[in-house]
């Protein structure tokens, strides 16, 4: 029992970064039909920025909350530039372009993003300076650190924030316009153009936000660790029901659950036949399942042709 | 295509003398290379005889059917380790090299179908990333295996590798031909060389038969394609199939001529590179494939270059060679499809559709502005 509960903290603490990266797979493929492939190394850029300023700034006495305010504030700048550049350059001009075409320039600006952080950071493993001294709390048997609390609530309150911003604001209404129709929300009155930025900015800035959380949690940046954490958000995405921000917020924690209980039960259950170096495969697992079963996921509209 | 339509307006002498001129170039070109520029080059014509068979692979399912894979690589993964599973210390299986490589063949085509029948009602953009993940597994599989049986004997690769053998003649082996020294490298060429110009042959007749049509209808429209009685389900899978089948065989190739495979080789960076040669060359056109993958192979071997020129110019190495092929394939990629997304050599169908969606759009902007 201790230990499914503590899989499970784990699982949603986990699923919580999961589902702040699928919310910007998210909210692009809901508006332009478009995967992003390059959306998971976005990601890693803030995350490793945010390394950067910390390292930086670790010694200079300044207390560890302004630091982490500091690394993070320069992420999400630096992430927003680039979301914002990347559809200007590579996707804007393929609107109308047929799908393929779209999907293999993200694929190219995902290489590009990868190999030119290789060419900033170096390819080793860079270690975080320990910002917050990691102080237990015990619930039920199962315990876990400030540093989680504060990433799972931080993520919810993102979350909360967000589809708060969709629902009731301007732009938000823009954005919705825009993805049921974007010719007719251009005659309404829509910039079309100005509401995609702005849905690149949005997916950006929670994208940094949780990779700031990524090294935090891990202590370890990588200039590969975009495609990993991409792929399970982007799976995460489709168990939502792609297009849905709710559902993506849902499928991430689900996906964060499932995937720290089938790593932590596979040994037992296997008999010690398959370890958890499996644990990479399940996000694949679920993906395939979800897309042969419920392509639609678990929160989207039945449209039939939309896989 | 266009190339073979030039041939056939020749007349029948001429034609043959053309022939003829080409297979004395390709018989001559790896001792000529062998004495102008070095065994290693020779190597490198090797490899890049493996790579077309591999992009024209790739092409059936991408360029002729429009299904994008990005896990292509996994094929080619497959059809190595039932090879060097089956010819290596590693179970102590050496079994003939003839029976291995249509087997191999035959792995890959189950996996490909595998692969292909669950994700038949996908699209595009889902497909890739569902194609992507099966890559992923493959490797990760192959990664771990090792334990509690050892069967791919996990990271450290299967060693020891039997070299290609048919009865009496081993390719291991050197062989001299009057003053003519044929090394390994040149006997593995001969073999390559077959093999890729039987590609090229089974993609060009493909291209133009009843399956390939259907496939390229339903890359065009998958609905209307299904309408005019195309059995989208079969065709799909035997584009899937067939792919597979392009890239275990020459899996089996490589892991003959190598002598020694591990999942490093068949990374997503791998399947992808294999993407950029078709997307380099022209999706669906054979000649343009052929050209992409010798490009890009030759590519990574002048960059090699660069290391030093560097080192002369600046004092030291600011960026790494494989790095900077990287860079230049993602760079590649995104310049190819925003300023000539049918590529380099282009198909003439490919061609054609991109024209008449600039037409549709000009006479719009026409209509607007009058």
């Amino acid at each position: 029992m201790d230990i499914f509960l503590q899989q499970i903290i784990n699982g949603l603490v986990l699923g919580s970064i999961y589902a702040l990266v699928a919310l910007g797979y998210t909210m692009v493929y809901g508006i332009l039909g478009l995967i992003n492939f390059a959306h998971g190394d976005i990601v890693m850029v803030g995350a490793l920025v945010a390394l950067t300023v910390a390292q930086a700034l670790a010694s200079s006495g300044l207390p560890a909350p302004l630091i982490l305010l500091l690394a993070a504030g320069a992420a999400i700048l630096v992430c927003i530039a680039l979301g914002i550049t990347i559809e200007r350059i590579a996707y804007r001009p393929l609107r109308r372009a047929p799908r393929l075409a779209p999907l293999i320039t993200a694929i190219g600006i995902s290489i590009l993003l990868q190999y030119t952080a290789a060419l900033i950071w170096g390819k080793q493993y860079i270690s975080m300076p320990e910002l917050i001294k990691p102080a237990h709390f015990v619930v039920g048997g199962a315990q876990f650190t400030e540093l989680q609390a504060l990433i799972f609530l931080l993520a919810c309150a993102v979350m909360a924030g967000l589809l708060w911003f969709i629902k009731a604001s301007r732009v938000g209404k823009a954005m919705r316009a825009t993805e049921q129709n974007p010719d007719v929300a251009g005659l309404m009155g829509v910039d079309i153009n100005r509401t995609i930025s702005f849905t690149f900015l949005l997916g950006s800035a929670v994208g940094a936000i949780a990779g700031v959380m990524v090294v935090l949690y891990y202590g370890l940046g990588h200039y590969f660790m975009g495609f990993m954490l991409g792929m399970k958000a982007f799976t995460a995405a489709v168990l939502g029901g792609i297009g849905n921000v709710a559902g993506a917020m849902l499928g991430g924690m689900l996906l964060g659950i499932i995937e720290s209980l089938a790593s932590g039960y596979i040994g037992d259950l296997t008999g010690g036949v398959l370890g958890s170096n499996y644990r990479d495969i399940f996000a694949f697992l679920v993906l395939i399942l979800v897309l042969v079963l419920r392509p639609s996921g678990l929160m989207g509209q039945q449209t039939g042709e939309r896989a | 295509m266009s190339r073979v339509m030039d041939m056939r307006a020749l007349p029948p002498l001429q034609r043959w003398l053309v022939l003829l001129a080409v297979a004395a170039l390709l018989i001559a070109l790896p001792f000529a290379v062998d004495a102008f520029l070095g065994r290693t080059w020779v190597r490198i014509i090797d490899v890049a005889l493996l790579f077309i068979m591999l992009a024209l692979g790739l092409n059936i399912v991408v360029g002729f059917a429009g299904l994008l894979d990005l896990g292509y690589i996994a094929f080619f993964a497959v059809g190595a380790y039932s090879y060097a599973l089956l010819a290596s210390p590693q179970f102590e299986v050496h079994g003939p090299f003839l029976l291995l490589l249509p087997l191999g063949a035959l792995v890959a085509a189950v996996f490909g179908i595998l692969l292909g029948a669950p994700t038949l009602r996908l699209r595009g953009d889902y497909l890739a990333i569902v194609t992507l993940g099966f890559g992923e597994i493959i490797r990760i599989f192959l990664n771990n295996l090792n334990r509690p049986i050892n069967i791919t004997n996990g990271p450290q690769g299967i060693t020891l590798i039997d070299p290609l053998q048919v009865g009496g003649i081993a390719l291991s082996k050197t062989y001299t031909l009057g003053s003519l020294t044929i090394a390994p490298v040149h006997s593995y060429y001969f073999v390559f060389l077959a093999c890729a110009l039987a590609s090229i042959f089974i993609s060009l007749r493909l291209e133009d038969s009843r399956i390939g049509r259907a496939w390229i209808a339903i890359r065009e429209d998958e609905l209307a394609a299904s309408a005019m009685g195309i059995n989208t389900r079969n065709i799909k899978l035997l584009a899937f199939a067939m792919g597979a089948t392009f890239g275990g065989v020459s899996g089996g190739l490589f892991a003959s001529f190598q002598g020694f495979i591990s999942p490093e080789s068949f990374t997503l960076l791998d399947s992808i590179m294999v993407l950029c040669m078709v997307v380099l060359g022209g999706m669906g056109n054979v000649g343009g494939v052929v050209l992409g993958a010798i490009l890009l192979t030759a590519l990574p071997e002048a960059l090699r270059y660069v290391g030093p020129l560097q080192q002369a110019w600046f004092g030291q190495i600011h960026i790494d060679p494989s790095d900077l092929r990287m860079l230049l394939f993602g760079s590649a990629l995104v310049l190819m499809m925003l300023f000539r997304p049918a590529g380099l050599w282009p198909s003439t169908t490919r061609r054609r559709e991109l024209a008449v969606e600039d037409d549709v759009v000009a006479k719009e902007q026409a209509n607007a502005a009058g």
